[in-house]
This record gives structure tokens, C-alpha cells and sequence, in this order.
């Protein structure tokens, strides 16, 4: 009994949850952030800057504005980390053995959900007009990229002929696992509000977003719970369309490969175009994100 | 001094976050402070980033002799950013007036109505001395020397 208890405490605090997460989530924001830095001709931040970003947030001093319910304002933020950490907590990645239940990939699904609806609160609580414009852009996106990503899960589901993330990593390799996968990757941008998507968190349009009113500790964990938004939307990526190997040590360089080339490729999106409409974000996902998405479904109820 | 000071000292030191507001600069300085994250200059080797809001920023960069109008905008913004910041000043004009100095619409030394940390000089000055000058104020920050920091450790 203590030593399952044990085993729970150091998936949460540990590995894969907080601390190993957030190293690694803050790995891959460097990694954006230099890369986009090389791609313009500057040298880019330092090796640890979102950690210092990231401390140096946590020692200012907290600003709550009049008018704003003190308790939502702490509250979210907060909601947004513990939702992302027990995300990471159910995803079996390399080191984390993890009993799979049925339905857990859906349970995966609502907790990616709720750092976007943090968000949106957020974006209403704060009663600055440019929060509220961010939040209904947020709020419209997710009707977007969650058609491709929806359908990307479901039709692996559809294979799979199940809603356990063990039966979905061990289904055989196909042209389903391929379609879907490509489904899902359209969504990706969207989903880390990465630059032609950047619409919701638009800097320079709508000042800075949802997070606008939020300074000092509470943007610092905002900013850590989209780190772990990082590692868990790639965590998902990797049990769901990568092929499981035996090798724990092959398993682990492939994890980290796989979500190297994610952040890269988000990166290279993210350099090479200018932001987009909501309007002409909506009518993507719904025209090209919709045909990856009907293409994955077809191919899964036919094969 | 603790680990955790140390770490915090060394953050506060390494990610400068601005915000810049215009208090009736002729735009010369606002032009300069636009190249600090540019290719060229390249602030975020420092950890340097705009910010769009006051609440995120660490550092105040005030351009321009303070006029009437934009008194209340400036005094409003400072008290916006959460402590610890640091203020400083870009160009003559808010020392000294500059060209602006004895005008009706002009009220006066920028340090009269906030304090002020750094004093860049220069009609603009060089976007390598306001990036000097942003480094200089982080390092102050890391030190807890600003005035901001000073008048909060008073009893």
C-alpha cells in the first residue's frame, strides 16, 4: 500500500508529472524560441531562460485588479497545472508504467480541455476588454482544431475498437495511424496557439491575450502550465500514432526524438507566416482540417 | 543570502521584460528602442522582451519630455507594473526638457513624478546604450537597488 502510494506521489511530483515535465516543457519553449531566433538572424535567449522567466515571474509581487473575484482570479491558473499534471500522470511514456483503463483516452481529451476553458475564465474574469476579445477568439478556435483532433483520436479508437491508451499504442501500424496522424498535426499550432494560429494570445493586436490582467506567480504558472500543455499534447502524440518498441532505452530516444521534431516543425510553421483571422483559421480547420479528418474516419470504417 | 535568493537575484538579472511608454517624445527614441530586438541587436540574448502589458514588465522605458497630457497615462502605468521594477529613463528629454525645456505644455524632470533608476542620454541615443541601459537596470534589480525596491525594504 505505501509503496503504490509512493509510486503515485513520484508520478505526479516527478516523472512524468511537474518537475519532469516542466524541464522538459521548458526544453522545448527554448527550443522554439532559439530556433526562431536563428531563423531571423538573431542568436536567441539563453539555454535557461523560461526557467528564469520563469522564477523571476514567482519573486514579483501579485497584482489583483478592482473588480475582479479574488478567488477565480487565483483559482485558474492553478485548475490549469493540476488538470495538465494528471493529464501527464495517465499517458504511459517511456519509465512510466501506468495501468490502463477503459476510457482513459477520453478522460486525456476533457483534461486538455481544461487549461483552454482556464483560459477563457480567465480571459472574462480579468474584465479588460482586451481578455474578453482573447477569450471569445480562444473559445472559437476550439471549435476549429478540435474537428481534426477529434477525429484523429476517434478514428484510432474506430481501429483500435476501444477507448484504453494501452489497446491504442499496441494497435497494428496502418494507413489509419498515418491519416490520423497527419489529422492531428494540423491541429497541433492551434492547439499551442503557435503563430499562424497565434490569434487567441495575439501580441501587438490584443496585448497580450487572455493573461492580459494576470501578472507575477499566476502568469508564471499559466506560463508552466503551457509548458506541461507542450509535453502532454506531444505525450499523446507519441502513444497514439508512434509504434511502441520493446527496448525501454530505443522507447526513450524515440519519445525524445519525436517530440524534437514536433517542436521543430511547430517552430518552422511558426516562422514562415504571418498570423491569421479567425475568420480564416475557422474556414482551414474546417475545410482542410475537416478533409484530414474524413480522410482518418473513411479509412478507419473501411479497413 | 540563501539559494533561493541567489536564484531569484540571478532570474531578475537575466529576464528583463519592457515596457515602453511615450510621454510626448518627438518618436526619434521610440524608433531606437524598436531595433533592441531586432536581428541586429538582438536584446533577447539578454533575456530582453517587449511586452505588451505593464503588468508583465519588469522595466519602464520612459521616452520624451514629460508633457501635461501624458503626466497621468505615465504615473498610471508605473503604478500598474508589479514591484520589484525599475525605471529608466531614454534620452535627454526626460532629464532635461531637451529642445522641449521651458514650453508650457512641458512639466518638468521625469524623476520629479517617478524615480528613476538608469539615465540613457542621447538625442536618440544608440540602441546598443538603451540595451546597455536595460542590462544595467536588471543588474540593479538583481541587487535590490532600485528606488522601487529601496522604499519597500524601508520600515
Amino acid at each position: 500500500m505505501m509503496v503504490e502510494i509512493g509510486q503515485y506521489v513520484f508520478a505526479v511530483l516527478l516523472w512524468p508529472g511537474l518537475l519532469g515535465a516542466a524541464a522538459l516543457g521548458f526544453f522545448y519553449l527554448w527550443i522554439a524560441r532559439k530556433l526562431n531566433a536563428r531563423l531571423q538572424g538573431r542568436r536567441g535567449p539563453p539555454f535557461f531562460q523560461p526557467f528564469f522567466d520563469f522564477v523571476k515571474l514567482l519573486g514579483k509581487e501579485t497584482v489583483v485588479p478592482r473588480g475582479v473575484n479574488p478567488a477565480l482570479f487565483y483559482a485558474l491558473p492553478f485548475i490549469a497545472l493540476t488538470a495538465t499534471v494528471f493529464g501527464l500522470v495517465i499517458v504511459p511514456v517511456p519509465g512510466h508504467a501506468v495501468a490502463s483503463f477503459p476510457g482513459d483516452i477520453i478522460l486525456l481529451l476533457y483534461l486538455l480541455e481544461v487549461p483552454v476553458i482556464c483560459d477563457v475564465m480567465a480571459g472574462y474574469v480579468s474584465q479588460s476588454i482586451y481578455g474578453q476579445v482573447s477569450a471569445m477568439r480562444e473559445a472559437l478556435m476550439g471549435l476549429a482544431y478540435n474537428v481534426p483532433l477529434l477525429a484523429a483520436v476517434i478514428a484510432m479508437a474506430q481501429t483500435a475498437h476501444s477507448f484504453r491508451i494501452g489497446t491504442l499504442q499496441s494497435a497494428p501500424f496502418g494507413v489509419v495511424t498515418g491519416l490520423a496522424a497527419i489529422a492531428f498535426l494540423v491541429a497541433v499550432p492551434a492547439r499551442l496557439k503557435s503563430n499562424p494560429f497565434s490569434i487567441p494570445n495575439a501580441e501587438q493586436e490584443i496585448v497580450a491575450g487572455a493573461h492580459v490582467e494576470y501578472n507575477s506567480a499566476l502568469l508564471a504558472i499559466f506560463e508552466l502550465s503551457h509548458a506541461l500543455e507542450v509535453v502532454l499534447l506531444f505525450d499523446a502524440f507519441f502513444v497514439l500514432f508512434v509504434p511502441h518498441l520493446d527496448s525501454v532505452l530505443a522507447n526513450a530516444a524515440l519519445y525524445f526524438l519525436i517530440s524534437l521534431g514536433l517542436i521543430v516543425l511547430v517552430t518552422l510553421a511558426a516562422a514562415t507566416t504571418a498570423r491569421l483571422t479567425v475568420k480564416q483559421a475557422f474556414r482551414f480547420y474546417w475545410v482542410w482540417g475537416g478533409l484530414a479528418a474524413g480522410a482518418a474516419m473513411a479509412a478507419a470504417v473501411i479497413g | 543570502m540563501n539559494i533561493f535568493a541567489k536564484l531569484l537575484a540571478v532570474s531578475r538579472r537575466k529576464s528583463p521584460w519592457i515596457y515602453t511608454v511615450n510621454s510626448g517624445s518627438c518618436n526619434g527614441c521610440d524608433i531606437e528602442i524598436g531595433p533592441c530586438v531586432s536581428p541586429r541587436y538582438d536584446g533577447e540574448q539578454i533575456g530582453m522582451l517587449r511586452q505588451g502589458s505593464p503588468k508583465h514588465a519588469d522595466i519602464l522605458l520612459v521616452t520624451g519630455a514629460m508633457t501635461k497630457r501624458a503626466r497621468h497615462a505615465v504615473l498610471e502605468i508605473y503604478a500598474q507594473m508589479p514591484s520589484p521594477k525599475a525605471v529608466v529613463a531614454i534620452g535627454s528629454c526626460p532629464a532635461s526638457g531637451n529642445v522641449f525645456a521651458g514650453s508650457p505644455t512641458v512639466d518638468g524632470p521625469l524623476d520629479t513624478f517617478i524615480p528613476v533608476d538608469v539615465w540613457v542620454s542621447g538625442c536618440p541615443p544608440r540602441p546598443q546604450v538603451i540595451i546597455a541601459g536595460v542590462a544595467q537596470a536588471a543588474q540593479l534589480l538583481a541587487e535590490g537597488r532600485t528606488a522601487d525596491q529601496q522604499r519597500r525594504a524601508k520600515p
